[in-house]
């Protein structure tokens, strides 16, 4: 005869639920382990442990200054350009640690690729800001295979058509819709494995913004895709998983059905049927 | 109240960039009236002369446009070189402190200190002699704070957002500075070394110091060769006693401002061309 589990206290019932059966099992792609983040004397990040799984959709939501803009930038290591930053704890991306003493922060932003809230094309051409990761990173050999590689990024990113006749014209004489997704066919241009999207859609108007889930849809096909949304029917239309973060802490992690239909805690109830943050 | 005071600054800002104006057309007029006469293409080719008449400003002229062209090569990339340093790599290191303060305190010394460091240094101590190599390693010691202050300056404009976009494709630092950073600054850039080139051609004092001569018979054929400058000539002019001279000075001063004018404008020119290349 088995003995009876235990009673889970309050946080160990949130940890179980985190690795939680309810997540589909792909394979764990990244996983954050007790991870603390401090802005100087502030602490940002409360020991927040999470598994994100390979080829879906993870949303992160929260209230502003909860953390998961700044914790979605400790999955590529971008918040090691601010000065005073200092990490807790683990990051494993395919099972190595990302702070790890010999780590290569080039390679593994290569691995990682990222797409800002506000759409930040650099002032050259189209091309340009496609080619501009495949040259750096001696992507392409010659001519004609950098130029089917960008041809093949905007076309993933679904701009190709729009832009194709004005490729070597400049990026800023773009709308802001299309600012963004050639932000996303650069990040997609170098093939990473993981694309981390900050809050993409939020100075979009509401069209630019359905074809940005769209491709969204389209990506998660090959790429883990983790995003950042103000937005709760964002959340809900587009990712597959959702964790809803809280002055630091992740609150709770779950398929995101059942995180807007019938959260564990109250509190993540409460946010996302607008009672509370 | 608030209104009158309002008004009471904008008379007072207008009033105050009329009487600068006005001074110095005031100027351009009266060395026009003197000197305007005795510009031609001979008196652009002629070498020194003893008789005024004879007497041309081409070895002068020659001598600030070799000078100046050295200075701008020297101190560009060391301007640069120094500011990305204090600006992307140094940030807040002692030695970046130490390097800054020293910076600021250089932008206001004498040009006559600098002169003498030109002379102990680079004429006795390396050899260089009373040369154009001499004359612009000095003035391009004088051009470096101006030159690296505004490029800094033109460093910090740079959005945070175009850094970040960089770096997240995998660039390393290095490369996000030399193919992010640097172009959308190279205006700044230029902005301050022309305005930096602007103040060294005028400049007397540091290359009196270090042996440019005041009366030299031929335009240097080369950087080690001994030179004068516009402003050294148009000096050695005034301080003859004959009318004639007079002449000279003021024809003198003309090239020196036309030169000067050129070279702004060529910055302006420069300027909204790489602006432009960045919007289109």
């Amino acid at each position: 005869m088995s003995p009876a589990p235990p009673p889970l206290s309050p946080l160990a019932r949130i940890a179980a639920r985190s690795g939680a059966p309810s997540v589909p099992d792909t394979p764990v792609k990244v996983e954050a382990a007790q991870l603390n983040f401090y802005y100087g004397q502030k602490r940002a990040l409360d020991g927040i442990s999470i598994q994100i799984r390979t080829r879906l959709v993870t949303a992160f939501i929260g209230p502003s200054g909860c953390g998961k803009s700044t914790f979605l930038r400790t999955l590529n290591r971008m918040n090691d350009i601010i000065p005073g930053t200092r990490v807790e704890g683990r990051v494993l991306v395919d099972g190595q640690d990302i702070y790890g003493a010999h780590v290569d922060v080039v390679a593994l932003r290569r691995q990682v690729g990222m797409v800002f809230q506000k759409s930040n094309p650099f002032p050259k051409s189209i091309f340009e800001n496609v080619a501009y990761g495949l040259r750096i990173n001696g992507m392409a050999r010659t001519r004609a295979e950098l130029s089917e590689r960008v041809e093949e990024s905007l076309r993933q990113a679904a701009i190709f058509d729009e832009v194709k006749d004005r490729l070597h014209e400049s990026a800023l004489a773009l709308s802001g819709g299309q600012q963004q997704r050639l932000c996303i066919a650069r990040a997609l241009a170098i093939r990473p494995e993981i694309l981390l999207m900050d809050e993409p859609a939020s100075a979009l108007d509401p069209i630019a913004t359905q074809r940005i889930e769209e491709l969204i849809y389209d990506l998660k096909k090959t790429y883990t895709i983790v995003i950042v949304t103000h937005n709760m029917q964002q959340a809900a239309r587009v990712s597959d998983c959702t964790a809803f973060f809280w002055l630091g802490r992740l609150v709770e992690y779950d398929r995101t059905d059942r995180m807007f239909t019938a959260p564990a805690e109250k509190l993540t109830e409460d946010y996302v049927t607008g009672r509370c943050g | 109240m608030k209104r009158r005071a309002d008004l009471a600054f904008r008379v007072l800002a207008t009033g105050t960039l009329i009487v600068a104006l006005i001074t110095l057309a005031a100027l351009v007029l009266d060395v026009l009236a003197d000197g305007a006469g005795r510009l031609s293409w001979r008196f652009l080719t002629s070498l020194a002369s003893r008789r005024p008449e004879d007497a041309g400003i081409y070895h002068a002229l020659a001598g600030s446009v070799w000078v100046i062209v050295i200075t701008a090569a020297l101190a560009l990339p060391l301007g640069v070189a120094a500011a990305i340093y204090l600006e992307e790599y140094g940030t807040n290191s002692r030695l970046a402190r130490f390097i800054e303060i020293n910076i600021a305190n250089l932008a206001a010394v004498p040009s006559i200190i600098y002169g003498l460091l030109g002379l102990g240094v680079f004429v006795r101590f390396m050899g260089m002699g009373r040369s154009v190599m001499a004359g612009a390693c000095t003035l391009a010691l004088l051009a470096l704070p101006v030159v690296i202050l505004s490029t800094r300056e033109a460093l910090r404009t740079v959005p945070k957002s175009i850094r970040e976009g960089s770096y997240a494709l995998g660039a390393t630092k290095w490369q996000t500075i030399w193919h992010q950073v640097l172009p959308v600054a190279v205006p700044g850039i230029l902005t301050g070394l022309i305005l930096s080139l602007s103040r060294a051609i005028g400049e007397t004092a540091p290359l009196i110091t270090i042996g440019a001569l005041t009366y030299i018979p031929f335009a240097p054929d080369g950087v080690w060769s001994p030179f004068t400058v516009l402003p050294i000539q148009i000096f050695n002019w005034v301080s003859r006693p004959q009318a004639a001279f007079k002449e000279n000075a003021a024809a003198g001063i003309l090239v020196l401002l036309a030169l000067l004018l050129m070279m702004n404008a060529a910055a302006v020119f420069l300027r909204d061309r790489f602006q432009r290349q960045g919007r289109s």
